[in-house]
């Protein structure tokens, strides 16, 4: 048993991955000295000529990922913050994400794209953004947003051995917060499913990333005021688990969604309408939703910061009154 | 007041048994929840409400066997959803808007004719009049909390008056003093054992395995396949294959149904005094569930190719799982695969799924080494496949023949 962070669970699963697999290898900005975060590090020295440095050019480098998925190589991107990946934009949302249906399923895209992505880390406005809505509407793209270190593993696991385009959400305000006790290898996991991390009757949290451990914070605040919360992790944004969403919103009739992205267009109004189609007659209040305000750029100053950022205590206020209501 | 009628339960089916009533007169019944549970020469089954209300009249006791459309029960539909004088204070919300940023006091009750769909739900199904309640949330609203307290206590106090105490603990009273729950001692099982009462689905597995081996007289016999080249050709189709895992199942199941063919005897019923040989191959694949074992089929197997194959016992998987088969899906299996080799199995004797009168297993794929070419050993990939059939419609010799012929259409593959 061992603690691993957020980012030696990445490291040592790409780590595996190349080893496991010849037809592995990573492309991206800085990767051969080890990346900006250093997810890659000791990486290149390892596994000669198969972690690749690429120009400050993200439409290039998923268009190389997507070429050498096509032609059977099992590539795996590193965009070097989220927030530039829009450059690649098109390459992902018309080539990477309709191959499969362009070629009448005859043809398919094993291809992961990783990306460090969100707020709190005083990274102002072009290292903190929020991109994961953009993408999560775009069918034919899995999105996975993790929050604990052994999903991480067993979630990049399977993203990089399932045969459709995955873009593969790392919260870097988690990568050294977060640890987590681990032991053997990564469990055997599936794309596309949320899972349950606390039980209460009151109310349903649902989050992803850093607000996942933000809510459980404010969990466990809560609970010692005797109001005791669902908390779901999301862990994959596209397909959402509408079967675990329902179940758990069920389970108390009041929803709280978190989001550190913009309200408008979040994943939480496509979580708080399915809930609205589907489990109407169980809900006991207005679905809630504490997210970003609508505000393009992520301020860098920290307390605008922490006006722009939810965090547990901005969540318990929300729970507290949703719980009263 | 609607009349729920004898549902019919697959094709060729006339008539079905009430096994049990899940409901009683007068007792709440929701759209889609259980009524009965019906039995039929084909599957049992429970029967969903087609209406929401009041179980009114009962017309079919348990054991009683009835025509398919013959009246079972009524119930008294429910006339739109709340009565009339609950909805009527829902005015009262607009106005308490800047009420609602303080905390509430305990005097406001500007939302306490304000009820949220799951409180006009539960109060609908369970009788409840929600204008004698005080709520306990923001402006006096009745909250599903408050409304789950009046169902729990009422089937407390339901219990205790079956003198059926509702847990093992005894009863917390409301100021805090504890009391022994009375009758638990007389009712409470031994220690030696726990009494688990059996799930549908677990009677009907108890009675078909044992009406299979009552009536029919099983014989078994088992062959050693070589399937390397099965395992070859799995290796690598298994990599290019999307969407679900390819196991070896389709392929073992595509090589039973082509070999059905050229042995019709074994693709038959058995039905009293004559055999019924069928013409397309209704490929039944046992598959282990939590809730028990289930044999839903793939009709006309003969007609998909593997990778076809793969996605419906896929389907048919991860239904099964979810307890969400249909009739349809268990209907007119003429022969039965099993892959007793997921369990790690290397020999089997499978029961006849009757009235079918054949089901061959597949076991586990074991590295071994094989004398070949007469005099020389080499590493082969085995697996035995075990057939039980019924005696009375055919014997060894046909049997052994049709075995055969699967170990040689195994053998050629890869």
């Amino acid at each position: 048993m061992s603690e691993v962070s957020v980012l030696e669970a990445v490291r040592e699963t790409l780590d595996e991955a190349l080893g496991a697999d010849d037809r592995v290898f990573l492309l991206g900005e800085d990767l051969e000295t080890g990346g900006v975060f250093r997810a890659t590090d000791g990486l290149a020295e390892k596994y000669p000529g198969r972690v690749l440095d690429t120009p400050l050019a993200e439409s290039s480098i998923v268009g190389i990922t997507i070429g050498a998925a096509h032609y059977g190589q099992r590539p795996i991107a590193e965009i070097q913050f989220a927030d530039f990946i829009h450059a690649g934009f098109d390459q992902l949302c018309s080539e990477a994400s309709r191959w499969s249906w362009r070629t009448r399923g005859e043809q398919y895209l094993p291809m992961v794209v990783r990306t460090p992505w969100g707020g709190g880390v005083h990274g102002g406005q072009h290292h903190s953004q929020s991109i994961e809505a953009y993408y999560a509407h775009m069918p034919g793209i899995k999105v996975v947003a993790p929050s604990f270190p052994a999903d991480y593993r067993s979630l990049l696991k399977a993203a990089i051995a399932d045969p459709n385009p995955v873009l593969f959400l790392e919260h870097k305000r988690t990568y050294r917060l977060i640890r987590q006790e681990v032991d053997g290898a990564p469990a055997e996991d599936r794309i596309g499913h949320s899972r349950i991390t606390r039980t209460g009757d009151d109310l349903t949290v649902f989050a992803y990333g850093l607000m996942l451990h933000e809510s459980l914070a404010a969990a466990e605040e809560l609970a010692g005021d005797g109001i005791e919360c669902t908390v779901v992790d999301l862990l994959t944004l596209n397909p959402l688990d509408q079967e675990t969403i329902l179940e758990a919103a069920r389970a108390t009739g009041k929803v709280l969604i978190v989001h550190e992205d913009t309200l408008t267009g979040g994943l939480g109004g496509e979580i708080a309408a399915i809930i609205a189609e589907q489990a109407f007659e169980d809900l006991d209040a207005p679905i809630r939703r504490v997210a970003g305000p609508d505000i393009p750029p992520m301020p860098f100053h920290e307390a605008m910061e922490s006006f722009f950022m939810p965090d547990r205590a901005k969540i318990a206020a929300a729970a507290r009154d949703l719980a009263a209501y | 007041m609607a009349t729920v009628t004898m549902p019919q339960l697959g094709e060729s089916v006339t008539e079905g048994t009430v096994l049990q009533w899940f409901k009683q007169p007068g007792d709440g019944v929701a759209l889609d929840e259980s009524l009965c549970e019906i039995e039929t020469e084909k599957v049992a089954a429970e029967l969903p409400s087609p209406f929401e209300g009041t179980l009114g009249e009962i017309f079919v006791p348990e054991g009683e066997t009835i025509p398919v459309d013959a009246p079972l029960c009524t119930i008294i539909e429910v006339a739109g959803s709340a009565p009339e004088e609950e909805m009527a204070p829902v005015a009262a919300a607009a106005v308490d808007g800047a009420a609602a940023e303080a905390p509430a006091p305990t005097a406001d009750h500007s939302r306490a004719g304000v009820y949220s769909p799951v409180v006009q739900r539960l109060a609908t199904r369970h009788d409840i009049d929600l204008a004698a309640i005080a709520g306990s949330g923001r402006g006096g609203r009745v909250t599903r909390k408050d409304v789950q307290a009046i169902i729990d206590e009422r089937e407390r106090e339901a219990a205790a008056a079956d003198g059926i105490p509702p847990a093992a603990a005894p009863l917390p009273l409301p100021d805090g003093e504890v009391v022994p729950t009375p009758g638990v001692a007389t009712v409470a099982p031994s220690d030696a054992y726990d009494v688990v009462p059996l799930s549908a689905t677990r009677r009907k597995i108890a009675e078909n395995m044992a009406r299979s081996t009552a009536e029919a007289p099983q014989a078994w016999m088992m062959l050693e396949v070589d399937v390397t080249g099965l395992v070859a050709l799995r290796t690598r189709e298994r990599e290019r294959f999307v969407g679900v895992d390819l196991t070896y199942l389709p392929y073992f199941a595509s090589t039973v149904a082509h070999t059905l063919t050229d042995f019709p005897e074994m693709n038959a019923r058995w039905h009293g005094d004559e055999l019924h040989r069928y013409r397309r191959v209704n490929l039944g694949i046992a598959i282990a569930t939590e809730r028990g074992l289930v044999v839903p089929v793939v009709p006309n197997a003969r007609d998909l190719s593997v990778a076809g194959l793969a996605r419906r016992i896929d389907d048919l998987v991860a239904r099964a799982h979810a307890g969400k088969l249909r009739i349809e899906d268990m209907e007119a299996g003429t022969f039965t695969v099993n892959n007793t080799g997921a369990f790690g199995s290397i020999a089997s004797n499978p029961i006849v799924n009757h009235p079918q009168i054949g089901i061959v297993t597949m076991e586990r794929v074991v590295r071994r080494p094989v004398v070949v070419d007469d005099d020389a050993i080499a590493i082969r990939s085995m697996m035995n496949v075990a057939l039980s059939f019924d005696h009375r419609a055919l014997d060894g010799a046909e049997a052994g023949a049709f075995l055969a012929a699967l170990k040689e259409r195994l053998e050629a593959l890869g």
